[in-house]
């Protein structure tokens, strides 16, 4: 009997893991729904996907990072640099598009294996380090822009995020938000199905462990906060396109969202959890509620506080569900 | 030297020297292990058990001394290379990752790939042999560690040690967080790991384990052998012997206490569960003994006595004061408090012996509020002579103490508040010999000054070695108080199991 009961439980709370963040949409949208059948059209749906789309890539890289049990709060200046390394290099030395955003990417990839390599060879904090990049990144970005926003001219980097044309409607969603999606396959693929994905959860998990049982710590460390700047540079990409400009005070405080987006989808800062789908879906809600808020002529000022009891609401059932299960 | 075998021993360690600072921690120290073999490793805390298992464990390096594994010499240059030469160590702190499934925590960091990806069948399908081979098929390698009992985690651990291709296992202290049929299994367990040729090294502070496990003990006292021996060939008080240096009969100083008026009354007191309903008297200069068994109240008693509880109903009545009854009001009227949970509770592990001692009362430490460190050394210095704690110095953080002496620092809080009434909560748990008969020592010296002590314990010896009074406590209640004249051991199970003479309701 006792056995039985374990097994059902077992069975209710992994399959609560598995789709909570899910059901939380459900949840959000559904109440959205009943208060403005709007934000269920095509449009409003399009205008959801897209405006995720930055967060939801950049918290990619930050569920990597977060599982490992580590926190990347330069996240935010370090896309706005993307932005700027791409703006300068398309509008001053006029750099075809594909080079110049591949550039972007290489910025963000750069600062991430700064924080990567001041966390594994100084030995210091994550908390301290990204907070120690995040005041420098924004500072270079800002030099470098001499603070000042940079147009960029119309190219096909501004189309990633752009809304649809009226002939393009089949696509549902901007490009920008399927490279987002296939790029959330990718990573899913690579935390689940391969060694370095488990070792990236045993890291978080127990690092003494990890250790003992020969996985190189300092190296996943590094390749998780690489990788995770990279996503930023991708993040700072789709922020060009999107504002048609290299804002070097873009994306001030977005690490926030980032995070956010993690910790809804079940990530843990204490590291060992977090996956890919229920950051993107984590992202998604807050889109949605933005959204929904804005199609009910509601101030930004209740759409924060709607988020911030969303965040707190779904660390509190994470935590019900830990104690459940143990 | 001790065993006619002609097989050369799995793994050998030949005159190690290791010294800390001043401090020799090891001293031409031999040991060696044959395959199939059980070899226990006694000695109290601080003896050199655990600084010559890290040596062997890669953790640290011998000042000098060779080692052996199967008569190739081996010095690894850290753990994973110790792991990786077939040294698997099973930490009384077990490191599994627990986010990860059975089957993934088995083989972390060996994972079968195929295609660049996870062979999660074949991990599954490896996972589940290498448990059927430990005879614990039972569980299943899809499942979470964390959801695991502490047992099967145990054995997930085993597993793991053995799929990295361990031929020499180190337990330490494997017993102590597992019930009685767990600990059977884990028996049964180890006699198979032995037929199967690994060679064991068990490391325990219980007596009758070894007996029933091992094949050879080996006793540690001072980082010196003290002796070697099959372990049919050795009574347990040779064993004592060699570990103490000391006789048993002298562990409990046995003298009477002239007892005087009460101190601590308590009327029908009742808590949120536990106690229900009960009263105890404690009178000036006596030790008074509680037992019971596991989730019998006593902890919980102790708690609402010093007020880390809520009273239901009831009173307590302490000296002439029945009033608030917070902690802080509670030290102020002269009662301290030792948590059964050292670790957790009692200390402050990564503070430092001085601030540890001097938390509850940091008075006189200095003009105004100010807190002078010489003044504050000056004294734990003294209560650290008095305890008898080893260390290096005042400032040491406790977490780098053993055991026994980390308990002995506990205790020396109360002793530097220079409270009246001790409520002791397991004082001896898990601690050497060595220490307990320290804190026995010290226990005595208090009656004479007048201090009444209430000590909790699930040791009949002990209570009926040092107690002038017993209480049994069953489901809540104090169901029997005699003095100690009046106890026998067997009387003392039956009681707490509320059987025959005692009137012991079961009230659900």
């Amino acid at each position: 009997m006792q056995i039985r009961k374990l097994i059902d439980q077992r069975f209710t709370w992994s399959w609560l893991n598995k789709f909570g963040p899910f059901l939380a949409l459900l949840l959000v949208f559904g109440f959205f729904v009943t208060l403005n059948a709007k934000i269920a059209t095509a449009t409003a749906l399009e205008i959801i996907m897209q405006q995720s789309v930055i967060v939801g890539i950049a918290a990619l890289g930050m569920t990597m990072v977060i599982i490992t049990g580590g926190i990347d709060l330069s996240a935010g200046s370090n896309i706005a640099m993307s932005s700027v390394v791409i703006a300068l290099l398309l509008d001053r030395l006029g750099i075809p598009p594909i080079y110049a955003a591949f550039t972007g990417i290489l910025s963000g990839l750069f600062w991430g294996f700064v924080n990567g390599m001041l966390i594994t060879r100084l030995r210091l904090v994550p908390f301290i380090v990204t907070l120690g990049t995040l005041l420098i990144v924004r500072g270079a970005a800002k030099g470098l822009a001499n603070n000042m926003p940079i147009t960029v001219g119309e190219t096909w980097l501004s189309n990633l995020l752009a809304a649809l044309p009226a002939g393009n409607k089949w696509l549902l969603f901007p490009a920008g938000a399927w490279l987002m999606i296939a790029l959330a396959a990718l990573v899913s693929l690579l935390l689940q199905d391969t060694r370095i994905g488990r070792h990236i959860f045993a890291v978080g998990s127990n690092e003494q462990t990890a250790r003992l049982c020969g996985i190189a710590v300092g190296r996943i460390k590094l390749f998780v906060f690489t990788l995770g700047g990279a996503f930023a540079g991708l993040a700072g990409v789709m922020l060009l396109s999107y504002q048609e400009q290299g804002d070097p005070a873009g994306a001030v405080g977005m690490e926030l969202d980032i995070i956010a987006a993690v910790v809804i989808g079940g990530g843990s800062l204490s590291g060992g959890e977090g996956s890919v789908v229920g950051s993107l879906i984590g992202a998604i809600i807050m889109t949605v509620i933005r959204t929904g808020c804005q199609l009910n002529g509601w101030p930004t000022w209740v759409t924060q506080l709607v988020t911030g009891v969303v965040i707190v609401v779904a660390v509190a059932v994470d935590n019900l569900r830990h104690r459940k299960a143990e | 030297m001790v065993e006619p075998i002609l097989t050369p021993p799995r793994f050998e360690m030949r005159a190690i020297h290791k010294r800390f600072g001043a401090t020799i921690a090891l001293d031409n120290v031999n040991f060696r292990v044959h395959p199939g073999m059980v070899h226990a490793l006694v000695g109290e805390n601080g003896a050199g058990k655990s600084t010559l298992m890290k040596i062997l464990a890669g953790a640290y390096k011998p000042d000098s001394g060779r080692m052996f594994i199967d008569g190739i010499p081996f010095s690894p240059k850290n753990p994973m290379d110790a792991r990786a030469k077939g040294i698997g160590m099973i930490y009384q702190e077990l490191s599994l990752a627990r986010h990860l499934t059975v089957a993934e925590n088995i083989f972390l960091g060996r994972e079968p790939v195929r295609w660049g990806c996870l062979d999660q069948k074949k991990m599954l399908c490896l996972a589940t042999e290498a448990l059927k081979m430990l005879g614990h098929g039972d569980i299943s390698p899809n499942v979470k560690t964390a959801l695991l009992s502490v047992s099967e985690k145990q054995i997930v651990e085993i597993a793991r040690s053995l799929a990295a291709g361990c031929r020499v296992l180190v337990f330490d202290e494997p017993t102590s967080s597992l019930g009685q049929k767990d600990v059977l299994r884990l028996f049964e367990l180890i006699n198979r790991l032995k037929g199967q040729g690994l060679a064991v090294v068990y490391i325990s502070h219980f007596l009758e384990e070894i007996r029933q496990v091992a094949d050879n003990v080996t006793v540690l006292r001072d980082g010196a052998v003290t002796g070697t021996s099959p372990v049919k060939d050795i009574s347990d008080e040779s064993i004592i012997n060699m570990m103490v240096g000391k006789k048993v009969s002298e562990l409990y100083p046995r003298t009477t206490h002239n007892t005087g008026e009460i101190v601590l009354s308590v009327k029908g007191l009742s808590g949120s569960r536990l106690p229900r309903d009960t009263g105890l008297e404690i009178r000036k200069g006596e030790i008074l003994g509680i037992f019971g068994l596991v989730g019998a109240g006593r902890t919980e008693f102790a708690r609402i006595l010093f007020g880390l509880d809520p009273v239901k109903s009831g009173s307590i009545k302490i000296g002439c004061f029945s009033g608030p009854y917070a902690p802080k009001n509670r030290w102020a009227q002269g009662v301290g408090y030792l948590s059964e949970n050292r670790k957790e509770e009692g200390l402050a592990v990564q503070l430092s012996i001085a601030d540890n001692i001097t938390l509850s009362r940091l008075k006189n430490m200095g003009p105004w509020h100010i807190i002078l460190q010489e003044r504050q050394n000056k004294k734990a210095d003294k209560w650290i002579s008095v305890m008898n704690i080893t260390c290096q110095h005042a400032q040491q953080k406790v977490s780098h103490l053993s055991g026994g002496n980390q308990q002995k620092v506990a205790l020396a809080r109360l002793l530097h508040h220079d409270v009246d009434i001790l409520l002791l909560d397991e004082p001896t748990k898990g601690i050497d010999v060595a220490s307990k008969a320290k804190i026995y020592e010290i226990l005595s010296d208090l009656t004479t000054q007048n201090k009444s002590i209430m000590l909790i314990s699930s040791y009949p010896p002990e209570l009926l070695g040092i107690c002038d009074r017993i209480a049994v406590m069953c489901k809540g209640k104090i169901v029997k108080v005699k003095s100690v004249r009046e106890w026998e051991n067997h009387q003392l199970m039956l009681a707490a199991t509320g059987q025959r003479e005692t009137a012991c309701k079961s009230e659900n």
